[in-house]
C-alpha cells in the first residue's frame, strides 16, 4: 500500500542525527517524515528503565561535541536546551589521589605538581592548536581527493594556510604528531601517570586501538575539536540530562514541521533505475519520495535496506570492509545512594570520573580484546546522570552509568550469562576499589555488551561510531573511499548518521552536513535536469 | 696535519656507499670503523671454522641496483642470487608454501582457501601499484614542507603531481597503506589465517609493532619495494653472505683511492664555531676533515658523539624523542647437515626460501604483547633461511649455515639489562620451536651464535639494537626522518652529515640513504655528482 | 559433523592436495591424447596448464579449421557453475547483457565490469537450466563472484578442473558429431546448447566457438574426457579431423574478429597502470550494455561516461596494405601523429588480406577514419625492415561464413 501523503523527504532513524537532518530539511521548506523503529525517538541517547524506578541515560551520558552550528540551525536553546557550566573530569588514583580537570579539557587541573602543570599547559595548547587545524573539516563535506571541486581546493588551501600560520616549528610538530600514538606523545611531554592514563583513555574511547597503536592520537584530536558550553574540549551534562537534549531536538523538529512516526520500522529503501524512490515500512506502507536520508548504520542501510541487486560489487566490498566491532560495554547501576569516590567532593560528581591507572594500564586493558577476550582490569568512565536528571532515580537513589573498555563484540566462545557476570564482577570490583562501599548500594545492575548494544540500538557490532573512527576511515574514506561524504551510489539516498563524516558522538554534524548536501544537490539537479534527456539519448544510441 | 675532505664514521653499507660516491667525485675520503672488520650490519663473519655467518642482515633485495651499477659492485665481487618463496609450517602438520610459478602458487594457496588464492592477485596488484608510486621517492631527498626554498617547493610540486595523477581509489589505497595495520589490511583481501600470517610477516620484521598496530601495512611495503634484477619484491642471497655487499663497496672505495681505517672507534666529533672540523678517536688521536659524515644512528651520533651545547633545543629534544626500539634477536647456526622438516615434501624448493612457524596473526600479536611487557616472546616469530642451499661458499660441503631472525626481543628485560643466562634462555625458546618441526635439529647444531639487542648494540652500534636505525612509523618517515627540519642529511652543525638508515628512506640494506646523503654533500661542496645515476625509470 | 571432525577433514583434504607441486604445470584431462599426437614439442603455459601451441604443423592445423574439422582442448578455460533460485538475478547484476532474455538451452557472449565500468573480462554464459549457469572466461574471478553473491540465493563453484572442454570446429564438425552418434545435434542453432548421453554421463554440446566457422564446444566431466575424445576421434577420421594447437586457433579468431582478454585489452583487475583499464565502449563491447535492464555492475559509471564522453579509446578492425603482419605496430594519423596500437595482426590465409585488430585514441577510428598508417618493424636476418603502410578501418568480423549459421548445417 502506498501512502497517499506526499513527502519531499524521508529520514530513517530518529537518533540525534536523524532529528537534525529532518529539522534542517524541514527548515529549508521540505516536507519531511522522520521514521523510527522504536516507540521513542532518541537513538543511542534513548534511555530505558532497567530496574524498578531507575532509568538509564542511554549509551551517551555526557555531551562534549554538540556543534554550535547545529544548536544555532535548530535553535535548540529556545527549544529548551540549557547547559550549565562545563563539568569536571576526575581521574582516580588510590595512591596519589585524584586529578581534577576543569574547564575545556583541563584548562585548570587540581592535583598536578607545578612542573607537570606547566608541561601539561604546553602540551594542551599544542594539542588544541593541532586539533584546530582539523576542526574546519567537521562542518563540511569531506573533500573527495582525486575529484576535488574548486570549493574543495580553496578549502584545502585555507587549511594549508592555517597550518602555515602555526609557525614553522609547530607545523613540523603537527606533521610529525598527526599519525602518532597517544602513548608516545604523552611520554614525550608528561610524567604524571594519571594524566597520561586519561589521555590514553580518551584517545581510545570507542575505538579499537590501544594507546600504543600508531594513529591513536587522532581520537584525542577528535575530542578536542569538539566543544561544549563554549569550552573547546569541554563537556557538560545538560540540565535534565541527555533526555533533555533529545527533547529539545524533537521539539525543534516538530516546530519545523517534521512528521515524526515512531514504531515505523523501515524494511526496504525503494530503488528504481539507480535512484531512491521511497521506503517501505514493516507494516507494508510505502512512502514515496525521491529523497531518502538514512541516519542508521551504513551496513544496515546498504545490505539490508537497499540490497545487493541495486549496488555494485566493489562498493559492497568496501562497505563490508568497514570495521565495526565495538569494543566498549555500558554498565548501569541502580544505587541506594550516591557512592563516595575516594578523594572526590560532591562538586566533582557532576562530570565524569575516569578510572585508567596509566597509559600502560589502558594498553593492558586493550590487549585481550584483540583476541576476543576482556581484561579483568578494565578501564572505565563513570557518570552519575541522576544528578542532572532527577527523574532517572527514585528519591534517595542514584544511577551510575559507566563505559567499560575494552570489551569485544565477538567474545571467543560467545557471550553467555556467565561471561557477562564475570565482566560485571570485574567492573564492580574495580568500582568498589575506588568507591568503597559502592557494592552495598547496588540494587540492580544492567550490563550491555557490544552484542547487547547491537540488539537494543540496532547498531551492527554495537559500535557507537557506526564504524571504526580510525585514520583509514576518516574524511574522504568515510564511510568508504570513492563514495565519501553523504551521497551514495543510489541517487537521492544519503547517509546522515555517525557512519558518515565526521563520525559518532552527539555532534549532530553528520545530520547537518548531510541535509545541507541533499539540499545543495537538489538545487543543482534542478538546474541540470535536462541532463536526463541526454542520458536517455545516449542509451538509445548504444550500438546493437 | 692532514685535512681530509671528508671523514665517514662507520663502515656500514650506507657509510661506504656515501664514501664511494664522494671519493669518485674527487674528494679525499677516510672511513673510520670501530671494529676490526668492516660492514656494520652487513657482514659475513667466520665465527666457527669453515663457516661464514651473515650474522646481522641475512637477505638482499632492497639494495638499489642504481648503486650497484654506479659503484661497479659486481666488478668488486658482489653477486645476488634470487631465492624461491618459502613456507610457513602449520600446527596441524601441514605447511603453506610460496612458489615463484604463479599458478603453482595459486594452487598451493587454494589448498587453504580458493578465494584467497585468487585474491592474492588483486592484493599483489595493489601492493605493486603502491611500490611503483614509492620507488622513485627512495632516491630523492624528502622536501621540507615548511620551507619556501625553490628546491623544496619544486619537490613538493613533484609529489603533489604524483598524487594528482592518482584516482580517488588509488589515493585511498595510499592512505590505507600508510595508516592501517597489516592485519586489518589483509582482512580486506583474505579470509584464511595461515595465509594472512604468511603475508603479515613483512609488516612486522624489524619493527617494534605488532601486526595489529596501524602503520604496519607501510612496513610491509618497505619490505616489498626491493627487487632482484628488475623483479620487484624479489629477495635474494648475496653470494658469500651479506658481507659481500660491504666488501665489494670497500673494494670499490679503495680502488677509487679511498682509505678505510679499522679499529678506530670515534670518541667525539670536533667542532669549532658550530662547524664540524674533524673527529677524535678513542685514545685521543685527532683527525681533521672539512666535513664529517656519520653512518651511526641519529641518537648515537648526536647524543654520544656531538656536544649537546652545539645543538639547538628543538633538535636535541626531537633526537631524544626519536623512537629506536630494539625488537629482534638472531641465532646464527652452523649445522652438520640439512635439517629435516618432515612436513615438507622431499627436496622442496621451499627450503631455499624463508621458513616460518607462526601460522596465525594472533600468535604474532601475542608475541608483541610479550615485548610490550618487556619480555621476549614466549612463542616467537621466526624468519629462518638456509643460504647454503644456494650459496656453497658459506659452509663446508654438506654442512649448512642457518640464519634465524627472531621477533620479538626487547632491548631491556622488564627494565633491566640482559644477562648471559637470559640470552641462553632466549636461544632455548627459539631452538625448541624449530626442533618441534625438525626432529633431530639439536643434534645437528655444530655452533651457534645468539644475538639479542644487547649484542647488536655493543657490536654494531645500533642504539637499542634496532635494525632499521629507527622505527618506520609515519612520524619518522620522509620529511620526518630522522627529525623534522633535518631530513635532508644535514644537521644543525655545519659540515656534519648523517647518512645511515636513520635517514630517509630508512632501514634495510638499501644504500639509498648513503647515496642521497652523498648527493646533498656534493651539492653543498659545489661538486658535480656526475657519478650518481638518477633512480631508474618505473615504466 | 561436529566442528572438530570437520576441521580434521578439512586438514586431510588440504594435505592430500599437497601433491599438486609434483608437477609444476597441470595436465589437462586430454593430456594423454595430446601428448601422443605432439610432434613439435611446442607446449606453452595456459593458465598454469600444459597446452599445445602447435602439435604437428601450424599452417596445416589452421587449414584443418577452415577445410576439415579441428579439435582444440579448451579445458584450461576458467569455468564457474552458478546455481540457485537467484542465479538469473545474480548473473544479470554481474554482466552487461540482459540475462532474463537468455533462455535455458542458450548461450550468449557477454562481459562484466568493475564499479568504474572497466571491463573485468569477457566470456560466454551458458544457461544450462532455469536456475543453473556456466560462465566460461579467460581470467579468474572467484573472489569477485563470491563477493557479488552476497545478498543472492546462489551457489558459485569453480569447475575448471572438474569439467573438461573440447572445441570441435570446421566445415565437417557437424558431420563428425553426427557420425559420433550425437543424435539431434543438427537442430542446434548458433548459441543453442543441449545435453547428450555419453558413457552413462552427460555431455553438454553448444554450437559456439572461437573460429567464426561452423563449430561446437563440448563439456564433460573430466573423468569422461578421454572416452569423449576417442569417440570424436574415431568418428572424425573420414572427415579429416585433426588436433590443433593455439597458434592455429589464434589465426582463426583474428579472422573472426574476436578479442582476447589481456591480449587485445587489459582486464581491469590485472592492470597495474590504472589508465590501461577499458570501458566496454572502448573495446567494441558497447553493444552489450543494456541500460534498460535495471542495475548491473558498473552501470552508473558506464552511462555517466557515455554522457560525458568518457570513452577515450576505440577498438577497430584494420586492413593493412601489403602482406607483412602488423603485430604490435604503432598506428599513425597522416603518417605523423601516433594514435594507437595494433594488438593482433595476421596475414589472413582465408581472406588473402592483411588484417589487424587495433586500439585507437578517439576520435581516430571513431569519427576520423582517413589517412591512417601503421609502422611495421619486420625483423629479417637481424635487420629491421621498417615499413610505413596504409591502413583502413574495416568492419569486424573480417570473415563471415554462411556455414557458421546454416541450420541444419551442411555435411561439409
Amino acid at each position: 500500500m502506498t501512502s497517499s501523503e506526499a513527502f519531499d523527504a524521508v529520514v530513517i532513524g530518529a537518533g540525534h542525527n536523524g532529528l537534525v537532518a529532518a529539522s534542517v530539511l524541514a527548515k529549508a521548506g521540505r516536507k519531511v517524515v522522520l521514521v523510527e523503529a522504536e516507540a521513542e525517538p532518541g537513538g543511542a541517547a534513548r534511555g530505558e528503565t532497567f530496574a524498578e524506578g531507575f532509568r538509564s541515560p542511554g549509551l551517551a551520558h555526557v555531551l562534549n561535541r554538540l556543534h554550535p552550528e547545529v544548536i544555532a540551525a535548530l535553535d535548540l536553546k529556545s527549544h529548551g536546551l540549557a547547559f550549565g557550566e562545563p563539568a569536571p573530569t576526575a581521574v582516580l588514583d588510590r595512591d596519589n589521589g585524584p586529578l581534577i580537570l576543569h574547564g575545556g579539557y583541563g584548562e585548570e587541573v587540581e592535583g598536578l605538581s607545578a612542573g607537570e602543570a606547566a608541561a601539561w599547559g604546553e602540551l594542551r595548547a599544542r594539542l588544541f592548536r593541532q586539533a584546530g587545524v582539523l576542526k574546519p573539516f567537521l562542518v563540511r563535506n569531506p573533500p573527495a581527493l582525486g575529484r576535488l571541486s574548486h570549493g574543495d581546493k580553496a578549502f584545502l588551501g585555507s587549511v594549508l594556510l592555517s597550518l602555515r600560520r602555526l609557525g614553522r616549528e609547530e607545523m613540523r610538530e603537527f606533521l610529525r604528531m598527526v599519525l602518532m600514538n597517544v602513548h608516545d606523545v604523552a611520554e614525550e611531554h608528561l610524567s604524571d601517570d594519571r594524566l597520561k592514563g586519561l589521555l590514553a583513555f580518551d584517545a581510545t574511547l570507542g575505538v579499537h586501538l590501544g594507546p600504543r597503536s600508531p594513529t591513536s592520537l587522532l581520537g584525542l584530536y577528535y575530542r578536542l575539536a569538539g566543544e561544549a558550553a563554549g569550552a573547546p574540549g569541554g563537556q557538560v551534562v545538560p540540565r535534565g540530562g541527555m533526555g533533555a537534549v533529545i527533547a529539545a531536538l524533537v521539539r525543534s523538529a516538530e516546530s519545523a514541521g517534521v512528521a515524526l512516526r515512531t514504531k515505523a520500522e523501515v524494511r526496504r529503501i525503494l530503488v528504481g533505475d539507480g535512484a531512491a524512490s521511497g521506503v517501505a515500512l514493516a507494516d507494508g506502507t510505502e512512502l514515496r519520495t525521491g529523497l531518502v536520508l538514512s541516519a542508521i548504520n551504513p551496513k544496515t542501510t546498504f545490505f539490508e535496506l537497499v540490497g545487493a541487486p541495486h549496488l555494485d560489487i566493489g562498493f559492497m566490498r568496501k562497505v563490508g570492509n568497514i570495521r565495526m566491532n565495538g569494543a566498549a560495554a555500558k554498565l548501569h547501576l541502580a544505587l541506594d545512594g550516591i557512592p563516595a569516590f575516594a578523594g572526590l567532593g560532591e562538586e566533582h560528581l557532576r562530570g565524569r570520573i575516569v578510572i585508567a591507572p596509566s597509559s600502560d594500564g589502558v594498553e593492558r586493558a586493550y590487549n585481550p580484546s584483540k583476541y576476543g577476550d576482556f581484561s579483568r582490569e578494565p578501564v572505565v568512565e563513570v557518570t552519575l546522570p541522576g544528578l542532572a536528571d532527577p527523574a532517572l532515580a527514585p528519591q534517595g537513589g542514584a544511577v551510575l552509568s559507566a563505559v567499560v573498555q575494552f570489551v569485544p563484540y565477538r567474545l571467543r566462545g560467545g557471550w553467555t550469562e556467565a561471561r557477562k557476570a564475570e565482566l560485571l564482577e570485574a567492573s564492580l570490583a574495580l568500582l568498589e576499589r575506588h568507591a568503597p562501599g559502592l557494592r552495598r548500594l547496588v540494587r540492580a545492575a544492567e550490563l550491555l555488551t557490544p552484542a547487547d548494544i547491537e540488539r537494543r540500538y540496532h547498531m551492527p557490532g554495537g559500535h557507537w561510531h557506526h564504524g571504526e573512527l580510525q585514520a583509514d576511515a576518516m574524511l574522504f574514506s568515510r564511510p568508504v573511499a570513492g563514495s565519501s561524504g553523504y551521497g551514495t551510489p543510489v541517487e537521492g539516498l544519503y547517509l546522515c548518521g555517525a557512519g558518515a563524516h565526521p563520525g559518532g558522538g552527539i555532534s549532530g554534524l553528520p545530520g547537518l552536513n548531510a541535509a545541507r548536501a541533499a539540499i545543495r544537490d537538489g538545487e543543482s539537479r534542478k538546474r541540470t535536469s535536462f541532463g536526463f534527456s541526454i542520458l536517455k539519448r545516449s542509451l538509445s544510441e548504444a550500438r546493437p | 696535519m692532514k685535512v681530509w675532505d671528508a671523514v665517514v664514521i662507520g663502515a656500514g653499507h650506507n657509510g661506504l656507499v656515501a664514501a664511494c660516491y664522494l671519493q669518485r667525485a674527487g674528494l679525499d675520503v677516510l672511513v673510520v670503523e670501530k671494529n676490526d672488520w668492516i660492514g656494520g650490519a652487513a657482514v659475513s663473519r667466520s665465527l666457527t671454522p669453515g663457516f661464514l655467518y651473515s650474522n646481522c642482515s641475512y637477505v638482499c633485495s632492497l639494495f638499489r641496483p642504481e648503486i650497484m651499477r654506479d659503484l661497479e659492485l659486481p666488478r668488486f665481487g658482489l653477486q645476488v642470487i634470487p631465492y624461491e618463496g618459502g613456507a610457513v609450517f602449520t600446527q596441524d602438520g601441514d605447511y603453506l608454501a610460496a612458489y615463484k610459478d604463479h599458478h603453482a602458487h595459486r594452487r598451493e594457496w587454494a589448498r587453504f582457501s580458493p578465494r584467497d588464492a585468487e585474491s592474492y592477485d588483486r592484493y599483489s596488484r595493489d601492493v605493486t601499484r603502491q611500490c611503483r608510486f614509492i620507488q622513485p621517492l627512495l632516491m630523492r631527498t624528502a622536501p621540507d614542507p615548511t620551507s619556501f626554498r625553490p628546491r623544496d617547493l619544486s619537490e613538493l610540486v613533484y609529489l603533489g603531481r604524483r598524487f594528482g595523477e592518482m584516482s580517488e581509489d588509488e589515493i585511498a589505497l595510499t592512505v590505507r597503506f600508510w595508516t592501517m595495520s597489516i592485519s586489518d589490511f589483509l582482512d580486506e583481501y583474505f579470509e584464511n589465517d595461515v595465509i594472512k600470517a604468511y603475508l603479515a610477516l613483512s609488516g612486522i620484521i624489524g619493527t617494534a609493532l605488532g601486526p595489529m598496530s596501524p602503520g604496519t601495512a607501510y612496513v610491509l611495503l618497505h619490505h616489498y619495494m626491493g627487487e632482484v634484477d628488475g623483479a620487484v619484491g624479489a629477495w635474494g642471497f648475496a653470494r658469500g653472505g651479506m658481507g659481500a655487499v660491504t666488501s665489494a663497496l670497500a673494494r670499490s672505495f679503495e680502488a677509487s683511492g679511498g682509505t678505510v681505517r679499522r679499529n678506530a672507534p670515534v670518541e667525539k666529533v670536533l667542532t669549532a664555531d658550530g662547524k664540524a672540523t674533524g673527529i677524535v678517536l678513542e685514545g685521543g688521536e685527532e683527525i681533521r676533515a672539512r666535513r664529517v659524515i656519520s653512518n651511526a644512528d641519529v641518537k648515537r651520533t648526536f647524543l654520544k658523539l656531538v656536544d649537546e651545547a652545539d645543538l639547538p633545543e628543538p633538535f636535541l629534544r626531537r633526537v631524544k624523542n626519536f623512537k629506536i626500539r630494539g625488537s629482534s634477536g638472531k641465532l646464527n647456526i652452523a649445522l652438520d647437515g640439512m635439517p629435516d622438516f618432515p612436513a615438507l615434501p622431499p627436496n622442496s624448493p621451499c627450503l631455499q626460501g624463508d621458513l616460518h612457524f607462526t601460522d596465525s596473526i594472533e600468535r604474532m600479536e601475542r608475541g608483541y604483547d610479550d615485548w610490550k611487557a618487556g619480555r621476549w616472546s614466549a612463542d616467537p616469530f621466526i624468519d629462518m633461511v638456509i643460504p647454503t642451499t644456494l650459496d656453497p661458499t658459506m659452509a663446508p660441503p654438506g654442512k649448512h649455515f642457518m640464519s634465524v631472525f627472531v621477533q620479538y626481543c626487547p632491548p631491556k628485560l622488564e627494565g633491566r639489562d640482559w644477562t648471559d643466562a637470559d640470552r641462553d634462555a632466549f636461544a632455548e625458546t627459539v631452538v625448541s620451536q624449530i626442533a618441534d618441526y625438525s626432529p633431530g635439529f639439536r643434534e645437528r647444531i655444530l655452533h651457534m651464535e645468539v644475538r639479542t639487542p644487547r649484542e647488536l648494540e655493543a657490536e654494531v652500534g645500533l642504539t637499542e639494537g634496532n635494525i632499521f636505525q629507527g622505527e618506520l612509523t609515519f612520524d619518522q618517515l620522509l620529511f620526518n626522518r630522522p627529525v623534522p627540519g633535518y631530513a635532508q642529511y644535514r644537521s644543525p652543525v655545519e659540515g656534519l652529515y648523517i647518512c645511515g638508515s636513520s635517514t630517509h628512506p630508512g632501514g634495510g640494506v638499501m644504500g639509498a640513504p648513503g647515496r642521497n646523503a652523498a648527493v646533498e654533500i656534493l651539492r653543498d661542496a659545489r661538486e658535480k655528482n656526475r657519478h650518481v645515476s638518477p633512480a631508474y625509470d618505473v615504466l | 559433523m561436529n566442528v572438530m571432525t570437520s576441521f580434521q577433514a578439512e586438514g586431510q583434504t588440504r594435505r592430500a592436495a599437497q601433491a599438486h607441486i609434483r608437477k609444476l604445470k597441470r595436465e589437462s584431462p586430454f593430456h594423454p591424447r595430446l601428448a601422443a599426437l605432439m610432434q613439435t614439442g611446442a607446449w606453452y603455459d595456459w593458465g598454469g596448464n600444459l597446452a599445445p601451441m602447435s602439435l604437428w604443423e601450424e599452417e596445416l592445423e589452421f587449414f584443418a579449421i577452415r577445410s576439415q574439422a579441428a579439435l582444440f582442448d579448451i579445458s584450461p578455460m576458467v569455468k564457474y557453475r552458478i546455481e540457485g533460485p537467484d542465479a538469473e538475478a545474480f548473473c544479470n547484476r554481474l554482466t552487461l547483457r540482459d540475462v532474463r532474455k537468455l533462455r535455458p538451452g542458450r548461450v550468449h557472449y557477454t562481459a562484466w565490469c568493475d564499479d568504474e565500468g572497466f571491463v573485468l573480462d569477457d566470456g560466454t554464459l551458458f544457461r544450462l537450466a532455469p536456475d543453473r549457469f556456466r560462465l566460461c572466461c579467460q581470467e579468474r574471478h572467484l573472489p569477485w563472484l563470491l563477493d557479488g553473491a552476497q545478498g543472492f540465493d546462489v551457489a558459485i563453484e569453480e569447475e575448471t578442473e572438474a569439467v573438461a572442454g573440447l572445441a570441435l570446429q570446421g566445415p565437417t564438425a557437424f558431420s563428425v558429431l553426427r557420425a559420433a552418434g550425437f543424435e539431434g545435434v543438427e537442430t542446434l542453432k548458433p548459441f543453442d546448447l543441449a545435453d547428450f548421453l555419453h558413457e552413462g554421463g552427460m555431455v553438454t554440446v553448444s554450437r559456439t566457438g572461437f573460429t567464426g566457422d561452423l563449430g561446437y564446444e563440448l563439456f564433460a566431466q573430466a573423468s569422461q574426457a578421454l572416452s569423449l575424445w576417442d569417440r570424436l576421434w574415431d568418428a572424425g577420421r573420414p572427415f579429416g579431423l585433426r588436433a590443433i594447437g593455439y597458434a592455429a586457433l589464434n589465426r582463426a579468431r583474428v579472422e573472426a574478429g574476436f578479442i582476447v582478454a589481456n591480449a587485445d585489452f587489459v582486464t581491469a583487475e590485472t592492470a597495474l597502470r590504472a589508465d590501461r583499464a577499458r570501458l566496454p565502449d572502448e573495446i567494441g563491447l558497447g553493444w552489450m550494455v543494456d541500460g534498460a535492464k535495471g542495475h548491473f555492475n558498473g552501470r552508473c559509471a558506464i552511462l555517466a561516461a557515455r554522457e560525458k564522453g568518457g570513452a577515450r579509446h576505440v577498438l577497430v578492425g584494420l586492413e593493412v596494405e601489403g602482406n607483412v603482419p602488423a603485430e604490435h605496430a604503432l598506428v599513425y594519423h597522416r603518417g605523423k601523429k601516433e594514435v594507437g596500437l595494433v594488438s593482433a595482426a595476421i596475414w589472413s590465409p582465408t581472406l588473402k588480406r592483411n588484417i589487424a585488430i587495433a586500439s585507437l585514441r578517439r576520435p581516430y577510428g571513431d569519427t576520423v577514419l582517413d589517412d591512417l598508417w601503421v609502422e611495421i618493424y619486420a625483423l629479417r636476418e637481424l635487420q629491421f625492415a621498417k615499413l610505413m603502410k596504409r591502413a583502413w578501418v574495416v568492419p569486424r568480423p573480417f570473415l563471415k561464413l554462411d556455414r557458421r549459421t546454416a541450420t541444419p548445417p551442411a555435411p561439409f
